[in-house]
């Protein structure tokens, strides 16, 4: 597992409201690249009175070598579970970066600029699931189908330590739900792309 | 539980205050005093969970000025001490922060700073204590001061506090900042039988033998703990070596110089940095914790415009390294020194340069990091 994928240094901001579980997001890809994918990880996160309730931001750097500088300085993708967050955070995207998105959440800007651009459900997956808690991690499925800045494995081995115990099957079939939604997708483009 | 849940032998992902809260745990604290205070909250909170583990004690003060006092107590009973604390509870600590050092007694005071003056910016980002970590308790005197830059090295410097302040017997400041306490990285904690601990270094005369303040060339002396049958009496008033109030000039003029010798003396042995770059470099950065990694890419943006730039990063800020600066002065061009402040530690690098190079500085006022391309702008300027 160790050394594969990511060629350089990736940024990734997911944001949201407060209680969403960005963070938990963040601590979770964060520590799948630094203890279980021999990379390095730099997490920080929005904090304070201000993040509680209203817009709430994690940054999660990766990369193959030490990491200097440590906070997004244009995201190669952008995570937004929130309208508030996308709005605020949407412009500062990487001209060719993706951005992810919950579809009954956030209504894309007329003007986004990236053409980057997948959606999920996640919130209402996870409600099918039994709890709306684990949208996050609905999202991290789908965010681990999309890129390869992470092993799928590292990914996994970090949500079982990071999430409550009596949890884990939930959370793993949230993960498995969003993985296979984006897999789904990127067939039917390819389908489309054949036809 | 007991001892088996000290060191946390493993590959972690922690923030940097839980990660300073390990290093006290993996270095032998047993006491932590202390009051909250945003953004160092995660340590005592840590703290107060880790060590009943292990049979220590936590203890929430009435105040900063007590938990500075606590330290100093739970120290003179024979056990390693820590406490922390942020901006205003900073300059709570420094009345008894002096008398830590006057008493002479090895704690560990983690500063992890933010915003200021006064309230200033509770959760945001500053490094604008460093003068106030060697001047802020009144009188003279030498303090030893580290400043890391990550939570692995707030980790590793929490346990190099404590081995320095057994070493030469004072207290010992980390300074670190908001930006590094709430980053999350991978803290690698080793085994513990591969921890280097400095014991406490306790005295092998008898009672009645032992003088509290007694020492040799090396100006450090042994310690005893309460309990163990010394009858001693230490006071923060000018002493003599066998701990009794002695007014007078000749007193104050032996203890403040054994007080100062006792760092100075031993500063090349005390002072770390890491040097980057600095074969070819004709400008030299000089930077500390969170600033350090900032100005670590203004360097590289700089570097691929052609500037032959490096880096003189303190990890020890107090003492300062003046026979670094003294040397360097005399072969660079610049040095450009970045802090988030208006200029503090830039004045220790302009007083040792004294003229032989240029020095600039980047300020910033806190709240959050610099522009890495400001740092190579002017790393550009120091050039030409």
């Amino acid at each position: 597992m160790k050394g594969a994928t990511t060629p350089s240094r990736k940024e990734v901001r997911f944001t949201g409201y407060g209680g969403q579980g960005m963070v938990v997001m963040g601590l979770i890809l964060g520590r799948a690249a630094a203890v279980h994918d021999g990379k390095s990880a730099t997490m920080t996160q929005s904090y304070g009175p201000e993040a509680r309730g209203g817009a709430s931001s994690t940054q999660c750097i990766i990369s193959p070598s030490r990491i200097f500088y440590p906070y997004v300085i244009e995201p190669d993708v952008l995570v937004g579970m929130s309208q508030e967050g996308y709005d605020k955070h949407r412009l500062n995207i990487k001209p060719d970066g993706k951005l992810l998105y919950d579809e009954d959440l956030v209504t894309l800007s007329p003007e986004e600029k990236t053409k980057n651009i997948h959606s999920i459900p996640a919130t209402r997956f996870a409600e099918e699931l039994g709890r709306k808690i684990v949208a996050n991690i609905v999202m991290l499925g789908f965010f681990c189908g999309l890129t390869d800045f992470v092993a799928e494995e590292a990914i996994r081995k970090a949500i079982e330590e990071s999430v409550p115990k009596p949890t884990i099957t939930l959370n793993i079939k949230a993960f498995d739900k969003g993985k296979s939604y984006a897999l789904s997708l990127l067939e039917g483009s390819a389908a489309k792309a054949k036809s | 539980m007991g001892e088996e849940r000290r060191v946390l032998t493993g590959e972690h992902f922690l923030t940097g205050d839980h990660a300073c809260a390990e290093g006290g745990m993996a270095a032998g604290c047993m006491f932590f005093g202390g009051y909250p205070i945003t953004p160092s909250t995660e340590i005592a909170e840590r703290m107060s969970l880790r060590l009943p583990e292990v049979g220590g004690i936590f203890i929430q003060m009435e105040d900063e000025m007590a938990s500075m006092n606590s330290i100093l107590g739970a120290a003179w009973g024979g056990w390693k001490s820590m406490t922390c604390t942020s901006g205003p509870g900073f300059s709570l600590m420094m009345e008894n922060l002096g008398l830590g050092i006057v008493l002479e007694t090895p704690t560990v005071l983690v500063n992890i700073q933010r915003g200021g003056p006064s309230t200033g910016l509770p959760t945001l980002s500053g490094q604008a204590d460093m003068m106030q970590a060697k001047w802020g308790s009144h009188g003279d005197y030498e303090i030893i001061a580290l400043a890391p830059n990550s939570p692995q090295e707030i980790f590793d410097h929490t346990i190099k506090a404590f081995n320095l302040a057994e070493q030469y017997r004072t207290p010992v400041l980390v300074m670190s900042d908001e930006s590094v306490g709430h980053m999350t990285e991978k803290v690698i904690i080793p085994p513990r039988e591969e921890l280097k601990l400095v014991p406490r270094n306790y005295t092998k005369k008898k009672p009645g033998e032992y003088l509290p303040f007694e020492c040799g060339e090396d100006e450090i002396p042994e310690m005893v703990k309460a309990g163990d049958g010394y009858k001693i009496h230490i006071t923060g008033l000018t002493h003599d070596k066998r701990g009794y109030p002695d007014i007078s000039a000749e007193a104050q003029d032996w203890m403040v110089r054994h007080l100062m010798n006792k760092i100075q003396k031993n500063k090349k042995k005390i002072i770390e940095v890491e040097r980057i770059n600095m074969d070819d470099a004709e400008v030299v950065v000089v930077s500390y914790g969170i600033s350090s990694r900032v100005a670590h890419r203004g360097m590289d943006l700089a570097r691929k415009t052609g500037v032959k730039v490096g880096m003189l990063r303190l990890i020890t800020v107090w003492p300062f390294p003046d026979y670094m600066i003294k040397e360097l002065a005399e072969r660079v061009k610049a040095f450009v020194t970045v802090e988030l402040n208006f200029g503090q530690i830039a004045l220790e690098v302009e007083r040792y340069v004294a003229g032989k190079a240029k020095c600039y500085l980047v300020p910033h006022a806190g709240g959050d990091v610099h522009k890495p391309e400001d740092i190579a702008e002017a790393i550009k300027e120091a050039a030409k």
